[in-house]
């Protein structure tokens, strides 16, 4: 017999979380279903909402939208977005109640929601990232703040040039001294060691060596850098789970705030977030199977169109029905593998719902590195209740809605808009899908 | 600025290389000038196919005893960039019995060693060819690495005192008196290694000879000096696949035809080629049908080939050259033999020699030709040594060392640097630093990529061919960014040149892609995008205000890390707040 529940979201990302935590909150019974983990232990762990505003035409020809500036406030940048992106199709609102719910979820585990306004957030590269929340770790790091910065990097590190990021923020005018230092970090490690194995080692204060603790010796390698600077920052490798006892622990010992510097996969901010939210979904009455792709689904015809009656999962090998009265499809875009490609054409992965693209391959991507792909804007086309919509403009499936990753309309790496999108869909298709079963 | 040196080498291709090489060992000096990096043009966009002459054993004997020889030599002088993989010519129903049996001739007349193999021998050879297939001829084919021979050639011409300047395209060939006696090149950087950002200018280089080995290119510099010489280019497809179906060269045994041939080559199989006519060899079009053609057609041969993933493409462009009045339409019908053209006795115009046509597997032999012909113009009485002294790199070596445990390496990233360094291992792995991975796909480390810094300068697409760093499946995704910070950390070079020879990295390398994005590597293009754009923000602008953005002025931040002036510091309030 078919597990049954008011809504099933396939899909464990924010965008997933958001849509069963949105839906979940409406009263509606939430099943989710997730493939496997998370992407967001891939991700920075910044919440990013909307960071630039769409380019122009690009008119000094080198396919980028250096031409203007960040956002100060991401609101003010919707009404300027195409009447196809999601935040437009959504609803104006949408992207604010998915901030609030994300607040929401994560507590204090983030910063930023205290304004409208967007943060600067230095990155590994020491370019200033616009973004809407960013992990309580990497607070006293935002660029808008005055205070003079060291920056720290290890020798075996090869991600982070500490002295080359506080040379690039220097060149992008930061207001403030910022300087880099590259140490070894303490205790004896293979040049190659993970991250987070040295993550445990702070996390756990280890020994390393001559009855010295691990953050005892990386507060005194740092020290004599230190000069004039009142923060520190670091690769964001200060522990698992108990960043702050870390952090607070060696600033003490610097007298300097230490914060995280948020890095590339695999990204501790984005772990502790993924394990955030799953808590948060256990606590909203969420309940979840993970590690099982859906495989295969069943629908029949209505006099409204097509419905979704349930989907299978394959769990080794035997196939497991869910049934529903609502549906989320949150699986991702082509990196999460909620869209897929061959020669010929992109597609929706589970469900194959229309994916509007440019008929020849050759016109998926541009001839500049950084300038508007089609590929980075596909996916699913979107009515205002998230439904995915047909070629001919019809919703696909009268009970299946879109959020995320899948759906399309929006270069979220160039607009830096990842994160919101992920939450504004979520929230609309959540709650709609719960309305409506 | 000018310079006097004896003989002025056009081209840092294989051709161009081998002659400085050849001539600097005899005792010439020499200078080099290239416009781009080494392997550039050509060189650098082949298969990397180290031929045994099969491909030429029906339509070409001499080319194909040529081949068969050089196989051998460069086997001995350059192992370090050699890998004897073996070849097949595969036979597949539709094709001639007829001709597999003038191939299976063919090569032995021209002393290359062959084999019959039935269907069941070479599926042993090679599971994953198709199950329809005839028979197959095994002969020692091989793969060859351009940039490494390359490099190895020019390392050994500048260890020899020969001057090599990349990134210096010759502006003008300087005639006086009816005679060639110099170029005119821009530097494009300042002389010697590539610096971004530093102040070229020209120069003009008297020699006493030169010698354009410009390929393709030949006709531009004989339209500076005055001369004709009628390049036909013709271009041809490179898809690189991210694993190695094969292990053995493939080829597919017909006369004639696009899409033939196979190259295991490093961590990938080069999927190779088209044959086709352009006007320019810089501007013609790339396109997606070329791609599509080799998949469909090599995957008659090696069905996974349809649906596996391809990380990039290429296109290269063959010197070809037939003199005038040969009247050859089709380009696969050209010969692939070379040329050497005298101005002197062809057009009145002493002091130049260009070499057309030819192919990379007889390199030196090409070299050690043009080179005798130069001493002899010169008077000089030095023989030829190429053919016997072993590049740097390959000098006797053992590479069954224990590299993993004497370089505290993990295999197998000791086994493959040893064997992209051959003799140089130790000399660049034993720095006494801490030496981790910066290339995880092509497990390139530290060491050997500041030792390729230490040779070409800021130039990362440089240090990428010296070392394959951002060559494998992720593209430079995971590491074109660590790249350049090597060049700051190791190389001292500064913010604006660093930034430079990154961008300029990046962009090289989403050229190749474009080509290859579907599936996998789609994913993987979508992955990069985000890392690069949304994780790092490598595309977004500074603000020109920062009080407009968010200081962190929630009232809990104070308390938060925060040490502010007046309070005592307490680190950070671990209880929370």
């Amino acid at each position: 017999m078919a597990i049954e529940s008011d809504v099933v979201v396939v899909g464990g990302g924010l965008a997933g979380a958001t849509a069963a935590l949105s839906a979940a909150r409406e009263g509606a019974h939430v099943h989710l279903i997730s493939a496997n983990e998370s992407t967001l232990r891939q991700a920075s762990g910044l919440i990013d909402a909307l960071g630039y505003p769409e380019p122009g035409p690009d008119v000094d020809g080198d396919g980028g939208a250096s031409a203007s500036g960040p956002l100060a406030d991401p609101f003010a940048g919707i009404d300027d977005l195409p009447e196809t992106h999601p935040y437009r199709v959504a609803g104006a609102d949408a992207l604010r109640e998915g901030l609030a719910l994300f607040d929401d979820a994560v507590g204090d585990l983030y910063r930023g929601g205290h304004t409208d306004r967007n943060a600067l957030v230095a990155t590994t590269s020491g370019r200033t990232k616009p973004t809407a929340r960013y992990p309580r770790s990497m607070a006293p790091g935002v660029v808008s703040d005055e205070r003079p910065m060291l920056l720290v990097g290890f020798e075996a590190a090869t991600d982070f040039d500490a002295e080359l990021a506080a040379e690039r923020l220097s060149a992008a005018g930061v207001p403030f001294d910022v300087s880099g230092a590259t140490i070894a970090f303490p205790g004896e490690y293979r040049a190659d060691a993970a991250v987070t194995r040295l993550a445990h080692a702070l996390e756990r204060d280890e020994d390393a060596g001559n009855g010295r603790t691990t953050r005892q010796r990386l507060a005194d390698r740092i020290r004599p850098h230190l000069g004039d600077a009142e923060r520190v920052g670091i690769p964001a490798i200060l522990g698992d789970a108990h960043v702050e006892e870390v952090r607070a622990d060696l600033s003490e010992r610097l007298d300097a705030a230490v914060f995280e510097v948020p890095t590339g996969p695999p990204s501790l901010p984005g772990i502790r977030l993924a394990d955030r939210l799953f808590e948060a979904l256990d606590e909203a009455g969420v309940s979840m199977t993970t590690g099982t792709p859906v495989v295969d689904f069943e629908s029949t015809g209505g006099a409204d169109g097509d419905r979704i009656d349930r989907v299978l999962i394959d769990r080794n090998g035997a196939r497991i029905p869910y049934s529903a009265e609502q549906f989320v499809l949150a699986t991702g875009g082509l990196v999460g593998k909620g869209l897929d490609s061959d020669r010929e054409r992109a597609t929706e992965a589970v469900f194959d719902c229309h994916v509007p693209q440019p008929d020849d391959r050759t016109d998926w991507s541009a001839e500049g590195a950084f300038a508007d792909h089609a590929f980075a804007r596909f996916g699913v086309d979107p009515d205002g209740t998230m439904r995915p919509l047909g070629r001919d403009g019809e919703p696909e499936y009268e009970n299946l809605r879109a959020a995320g990753g899948v759906v399309g309309g929006a270069d979220v790496a160039r607009e830096k808009s990842a994160s919101g999108v992920s939450l504004a869909t979520g929230l609309v298709a959540g709650r709609t899908a719960a309305e409506e079963a | 600025m000018s310079d006097r040196t004896e003989v002025l080498v056009i081209g840092g291709g294989s051709t161009g290389c081998g002659v400085a090489r050849d001539l600097a060992t005899r005792g010439v000096d020499v200078t080099l000038v290239e416009q781009g990096n080494l392997t550039h043009g050509t060189t650098g966009r082949m298969h990397g196919l180290l031929h045994s002459g099969g491909r030429y054993a029906v339509s070409d004997q001499a080319s194909a005893r040529e081949c068969i020889e050089e196989n051998r030599v460069l086997r001995d002088i350059a192992s370090h960039c050699v890998e004897m993989t073996g070849g097949l010519f595969v036979k597949r129903p539709e094709d001639t019995e007829e001709y597999f049996q003038e191939k299976l001739e063919g090569c032995r007349e021209c002393g290359i060693p062959a084999e019959v193999l039935t269907a069941e021998e070479a599926r042993e050879v090679e599971p994953f060819l198709a199950g329809d297939i005839d028979k197959a001829i095994r002969v020692p084919d091989g793969a060859i690495d351009p940039f490494r021979l390359c490099v190895a050639n020019a390392a050994d011409a500048e260890a020899h005192g020969a001057r090599i300047e990349t990134h210096s395209p010759v502006t003008d060939v300087l005639v006086e008196d009816g005679e060639v006696v110099g170029v005119e090149v821009t530097h494009e950087s300042g002389a010697g290694k590539r610096v971004h950002g530093v102040e070229g200018g020209t120069e003009e280089i008297y020699a006493d000879h030169v010698v354009n080995a410009t390929g393709a290119w030949a006709g531009r510099i004989g339209d500076m000096a005055g001369v004709d010489v009628e390049v036909r280019p013709s271009k041809g497809v490179m898809t690189v696949m991210n694993v190695r179906e094969v292990d053995t060269v493939i080829n597919r045994c017909k006369p004639k035809g696009d899409a033939d041939i196979v190259v295991p080559h490093e961590t990938t199989c080069i999927l190779g080629t088209t044959d086709e006519e352009v006007e320019d060899p810089e501007d013609y079009p790339e396109e997606a049908w070329e791609v599509d053609l080799m998949i469909e057609e090599l995957s008659k041969l090696v069905p996974m080939l349809d649906g596996a993933r391809t990380i990039r493409s290429y296109w290269g462009v063959r010197p070809l050259y037939e003199p005038p009045g040969t009247g050859t339409e089709d380009p696969t019908d050209i010969t692939r033999d070379f040329f050497l053209l005298d101005h002197d006795e062809r057009d009145d115009l002493p002091g130049m020699t260009s070499i057309v046509g030819g192919k990379f597997t007889t390199y030196r032999l090409m070299a050690e030709q043009i080179s005798d012909h130069v001493c002899d113009l010169l008077g000089v009485d030095a023989a030829c040594t190429t053919a016997d002294e072993p590049l740097p790199g390959s000098e006797d070596f053992s590479v069954l060392r224990d590299y993993m445990d004497e370089f505290g390496l993990r295999s197998p990233i000791g086994r493959r640097s040893v064997q992209r360094l051959g003799s140089r291992a130790d000399e660049v792995l034993k720095t006494g630093e801490p030496n981790p991975v910066v290339c995880q796909c092509e497990a390139v480390t530290r060491a050997e990529l500041r030792d390729a810094i230490e040779g070409s300068g800021s130039d990362l697409n440089a240090v990428r061919l010296r070392t394959r760093a951002s060559m494998g499946n992720c593209q430079g995704g995971f590491c074109a960014h660590r790249m350049a910070n090597e060049l700051h950390a190791g190389g001292d070079f500064d913010r604006p040149t660093v930034d430079a020879a990154l961008d300029e990295l990046w962009q090289e390398r989403w050229k190749g892609q474009r080509h290859a994005l579907w599936g996998e590597q789609l994913s993987q293009a979508m992955l990069n995008h985000l890392l690069h754009a949304t994780t790092f923000n490598r595309d977004g602008a500074a603000p020109e205000d920062f009080s407009a953005f968010d200081a962190g002025g929630d009232a809990t931040e104070a308390a938060d890390g925060g040490v502010a002036a007046d309070r005592t510091p307490d680190g950070g309030d671990a209880g929370g707040d």
